[in-house]
């Protein structure tokens, strides 16, 4: 079973580098002396060592999937040299069979919750825990390097275990993670003196009250990377402060929103090769002693190095201009956590030409968004969340907002846009314009709005977008849509790799149109739409080729799905109910289903039934 | 039940209805005298006013010139003044039991995403505008994010509404109303809410006896589905596990233990 591709940033490259120093490459007179004295094939070990210091410099996981179907030789070998493994469904294997297959990993890489649990749609206490994991790697990778973990039940203990079991841990991110706290936090930092990277992501932290920050070691740090700004508690700031001074390697830190404009303003002073700047609590406190406000603008100035800012929590507008000095240079600004209005986002959005990845609120309204169109014409990645996310709400940005940056914006790659209005016009608009588009969610937050120009479903304007985003990997739909749309979807979108459906659709043809004209399709996830057993049964030819499938609250049967799992023994089928089990109930609240080398999970919660 | 919070409430309401002479705005810190406000707008103001919580903010103002906001409020919308009322408290106050509902009401919520759908059909035939049920997990924003910008969302605008919406019937009156119990901080401001609503008067709470000297008695819908009497649990706790409302008259009344 291959490994799936992911959206994923090239490997540290001093991992690569380090390889190259520990491994002493193998003495070619050896095997050029077994040539010329042999006719016959090549001694086993001899091979094994050429291959090896072949295969060790393939890096893309894909390149080395592919390696490992060639022969049970090349499978062995290339297991020996993966040194980063990808686990995209930490339930698709046990622990041990990644043990038992690779042998020299230095990081690992473990998603586990599906998306939608993010939204309430599943009970907690579901799974995805980190410890087998850990308890497992501890014995077999004693030089784990580097752990990444998204969606995963981390406790205290299980930070702790990593924190003394490798001695040469360097990088730990945990992104949309929870089960641990500010006390497992202190382990790692006290622990793990070769500590690179602390990177918290919007993960639930629960304040133990520890003040970890102090917790560093004392001498020079190797920190690069430090980001906290998910830790919904106070900070040390004299030690933060300290650490910072002590940490000459720093290019990343993200700070939480407990930590002051001031007291920003004093770090940035101490260190102007950051980078990457995520600031705390955007205001001033007036309760200062100082009578002079401190120089804000001064500090940004100073930092001639930052290319990517965010934080701007509880932001006071009137002091935003102070990041003026640094705009010209930036390459990412995330204002997704300050409600920004036009005339406040407008002379600083003027001043970002270089601009690639944006996220904001829609607060900057259709304005703030022409604004960017203007200005940032290498803009890649796009992000407008809702400052009011109801379904209700006034919505601020429209298609205009959208067809704007559509014009402006050609090289755009991705792009989530949260609003109420769209036409189907817009959306074929940015289809032309946008030609380099991978990534396309659209989130009309009123369920099943048609086009409120012409009054049509949004068929034509996703239709559009697949058919003309030649390189599109991942979809969101969202607004009033008919089988049709899902027939373009079918018919044009042989790319689509993840696919998300919420309220659409009218019958069972639509989800079919999906599975039998998708062939990269490998995460479906789908809500409230009216699809049903026959739809599911006409997938069943690709779902072993899928990570997962989640369907809630269709029309699924439960005998149907029963079918599926008798049908498929590697395809573990959940079902997870509610409280309310109601014995007669038609369907299935909901299906969770994913291939698994070792069987269904011996860890599921009583809510969740594997047929 | 806090008499003070009603008073509170009362009392802005009274300075609203006063109509006064002038429109005069007074601020105090020093760092915004240079400001010039061109709108008057209480938005404006109150967004300055929450981030600024300790000045003191006085207005007075008109109601016919500044604010045809008001003519088109309806009645029983005065009773949450919550959008207009001016605060002099820390912002983020005001999360009552976010934490808390999400958990627990997540399933509940879970249970009524079913229903919600076949409810959205039926509400195109009440009269009043329909206001969606907030479906859960929709839109889909992380509740990080969600949290982040609730936090600001009181501060600057202090609406409640985080969407934790109930029908409420009366006997003998033709169609039910949705009101959303995030709104309220506690059942003195419900039982006002729902007199105004439908024009009638609960009467006097008493632990033991229930309601007395009305012929209506307010009760709710558990998640367990029994039928209980509004007041008898801890505010908290009923917002968590409330179902419906329902405002029983007369006979069904007595099996309450309300006098009549």
């Amino acid at each position: 079973m291959s490994e799936d591709e992911e959206d994923q940033s090239p490997p540290p490259s001093d991992l690569r580098s380090q390889q190259q120093q520990q491994r002493p490459p193998c003495s070619p007179n050896k095997s050029r002396n077994c040539i010329s004295s042999s006719s016959q094939t090549f001694p086993d070990h001899v091979l094994e060592n050429v291959l090896e210091n072949v295969l060790q410099f393939l890096e893309s996981r894909t390149d080395r999937n592919a390696a490992s179907l060639v022969c049970k030789l090349w499978w062995k070998v290339e297991g020996l040299t993966r040194s980063e493994v990808f686990i995209g469904n930490c339930y698709a294997l046990s622990p041990t069979r990644l043990t038992q297959r690779f042998k020299r990993v230095r990081s690992l890489l473990l998603k586990g919750k599906p998306r939608f649990a993010d939204f309430n749609l599943m009970p907690p206490d579901w799974g995805a825990n980190f410890a087998p994991w850990v308890s497992t790697m501890a014995k077999a990778y004693p030089w784990l390097e580097k752990v990444d973990l998204k969606r995963i039940f981390v406790s205290d203990d299980d930070l702790a275990l990593l924190a003394h079991s490798f001695p040469g841990f360097k990088e730990l991110i945990l992104v949309c993670c929870e089960g641990f706290g500010t006390s497992g936090i202190a382990v790692v930092a006290n622990k793990c003196r070769k500590l690179k990277v602390l990177d918290l992501i919007e993960s639930e932290v629960t304040d133990d009250e520890v003040d970890w920050i102090s917790c560093f070691p004392e001498d020079v740090t190797c920190l690069e990377s430090l980001a906290f700004d998910c830790v919904e508690a106070p900070i040390n700031f004299k030690a933060l402060e300290a650490l910072v001074i002590r940490s000459p390697f720093l290019r990343k830190l993200r700070l939480n929103r407990f930590v002051s404009l001031e007291e920003v303003h004093r770090l940035l002073l101490g260190a102007p090769q950051l980078t990457s700047l995520g600031t705390g609590s955007f205001k001033h406190d007036n309760q200062s002693e100082q009578e002079q406000e401190p120089d804000y603008a001064a500090a940004f100035r100073a930092c001639k190095s930052v290319v990517c800012l965010s934080g701007f929590r509880e932001l006071m507008p009137e002091y935003l201009p102070a990041i003026l000095p640094v705009c010209a240079n930036l390459t990412s600004l995330n204002f997704s956590y300050a409600n920004i209005s036009p005339d406040m986002f407008k002379p600083i959005i003027h001043t970002c030409h270089k601009l690639q990845v944006f996220w904001a609120l829609d607060s900057i309204c259709d304005e703030g968004l022409q604004a960017v169109a203007a200005t940032c014409k290498e803009l890649r990645e796009l992000r407008i969340f809702p400052f009011d996310p109801r379904e209700d709400s006034e919505g601020p940005v429209s298609e205009l907002g959208l067809q704007a940056i559509s014009e402006g914006c050609r090289k755009l790659e991705s792009v989530l846009y949260f609003c109420q209005r769209m036409t189907n016009a817009a959306l074929i608009a940015m289809s032309h314009n946008c030609p380099e588009l991978t990534v396309f969610r659209l989130c009309i937050m009123g369920r099943h709005r048609p086009d409120h120009v012409t009054g049509k479903a949004m068929d034509e304007g996703f239709g559009a977008i697949v058919k003309n985003c030649k390189k599109l990997t991942r979809l969101a739909v969202s607004g009033l849509l008919t089988d049709q749309a899902f027939r373009y979807m079918g018919e044009y979108g042989k790319l689509i790799r993840t696919l998300s459906v919420a309220f659409a659709g009218d019958s069972d043809m639509a989800l079919r149109h999906v599975l039998e004209g998708c062939p990269r399709l490998q995460k479906l996830e789908i809500r409230d739409s009216p699809f049903g057993d026959v739809a599911l049964r006409s997938g069943m030819h690709r779902y072993y080729n899928m990570r997962f499938v989640w369907m809630s609250a269709c029309s699924l049967s439960m005998g149907c799905c029963k079918d599926v799992a008798r049908a498929m023994p590697n395809l573990v089928v959940e079902v997870i109910g509610s409280d309310d089990d109601d014995e007669n109930r038609e369907f299935v609240e909901t299906l969770y289903m994913y291939r698994s080398l070792d069987g269904p999970r011996k860890d599921a919660p009583q809510f969740v039934t594997i047929l | 039940m806090s008499r003070k919070k009603m008073g509170h409430t009362f009392a802005s309401k009274l300075l609203l209805l006063l109509p006064t002479s002038l429109a005069c705005f007074s601020v105090f810190p020093l760092s915004l005298i240079e400001k010039k406000v061109s709108s008057m707008n209480l938005s404006s103001i109150k967004q300055l006013a929450s981030t600024k919580p300790h000045f003191i903010f006085t207005i007075n103002f008109s109601i016919t010139n500044s604010f045809p906001y008001f003519s088109s409020v309806k009645m029983d919308e005065f009773v949450n003044l919550e959008a207009t009322e001016l605060r002099l408290g820390l912002p983020g106050t005001d999360n009552v039991c976010e934490g808390r509902e999400r958990v627990s009401c997540s399933k509940r919520a879970l249970q009524g995403a079913a229903e919600n759908e076949t409810e959205s059909s039926t509400m195109k035939t009440e009269t009043s505008p329909p206001r969606k049920a907030q479906i859960v997990g929709w839109p889909p924003v992380r509740s990080f994010r969600k949290n982040i910008v609730q936090t600001k969302k009181n501060e600057s605008e202090s609406e409640g509404g985080r969407g934790l919406y109930v029908k409420v019937s009366m006997d003998g009156a033709p169609y039910l109303r949705k009101i959303d119990l995030s709104c309220y901080k506690g059942y003195s401001e419900l039982l006002k809410a729902l007199e105004m609503m439908f024009n009638f008067s609960a009467g006097e709470y008493f632990e033991r006896e229930g309601y007395n000297g009305s012929e209506f008695v307010p009760t709710y819908e558990d998640k367990d589905g029994d039928w209980m009497l509004i007041g008898d649990v801890p505010w908290e706790m009923f917002v968590c596990t409330c179902k419906r409302l329902r405002i029983m008259k007369g006979s069904e009344a007595k099996g309450f233990g309300c006098d009549v």
